[in-house]
């Protein structure tokens, strides 16, 4: 017996960095292990999730004093006047990939690939595709194309929908 | 019958992810071994297992090594 027979999550996923561009993923393939039916609405800076090569998504340091990382047994944060030198950016963004790697996080590329594995349905927003005038060939097949009327008519009949 | 799966060294959700593919081909009444080093996969299998219905016949904690055996109960 499953607790989770015919339960629905939906996710809106707004954020193109690639910090942020973990949670919906990993919410949504372990959702859908679980047996949930899951539904991602990328929209804004999140279609960025959908290229084809994630290779250009980064993380910033900047107005982020959360962001401790791990470093020869200290941590260390960047003040945000090196946050905004350039390159620094990159710089992180390396560290971070390297950082994960060590860790045996999965990479992006994996995580996304297992969510369509896992026949998670992927919505692509039309009305921002248009806006950052993205072609269809530049984001990664078996995506659909709608508006918020195809994401509320799955927010009301999913138990979590959630908004990142 | 029982297969054995390593996720020693991966972390969340990866464990989870890899045994819901292992466990996908199992016939009915298989047990799946996972070995894993994530800390966290101890309560995240037990949700697992409950939230698909199948039967975790054991949690073990050697030395940092976990190891679950997950009976394939449902469909």
């Amino acid at each position: 017996m499953s607790n989770t027979d015919g339960k629905k999550m939906s996710i809106i996923v707004t954020k193109g960095t690639l910090d942020w561009a973990y949670p919906p993923f990993i919410l949504a393939t372990t959702a859908a292990s679980l047996g949930v039916q899951v539904t991602l609405f990328f929209t804004f800076y999140g279609l960025q999730l959908l290229k084809k090569d994630l290779g250009h998504l980064k993380i910033s340091t900047l107005g982020n004093p959360g962001m401790e990382m791990p470093m020869g047994g200290m941590h260390m944060s960047m003040p945000n006047v090196v946050s905004m030198l350039p390159g620094v950016d990159s710089m992180a963004s390396s560290m971070m990939k390297g950082l994960m790697k060590k860790k045996g996080v999965a990479s992006l590329e994996d995580l996304r690939e297992a969510t369509q594995d896992l026949e998670c349905r992927m919505i692509a927003c039309q009305m921002t595709v248009d806006l950052f005038e993205l072609k269809q060939d530049q984001l990664i097949d078996g995506l659909e194309y709608a508006g918020a009327a195809t994401w509320v008519e799955v927010a009301t009949d999913s138990e979590i929908n959630l908004f990142i | 019958m029982s297969v054995e799966l390593d996720a020693k060294g991966l972390n969340c959700p990866l464990p989870i992810l890899k045994a819901k593919k292992a466990i996908k081909d199992l016939p009915a009444g298989d047990v799946l071994r996972v070995l894993s080093t994530d800390p966290g996969s101890v309560k995240d299998f037990e949700a697992f297992c409950r939230s698909t219905g199948n039967e975790l016949l054991s949690s073990a904690d050697d030395g940092g090594v976990y190891t679950f055996e997950i009976k394939k109960t449902a469909a």
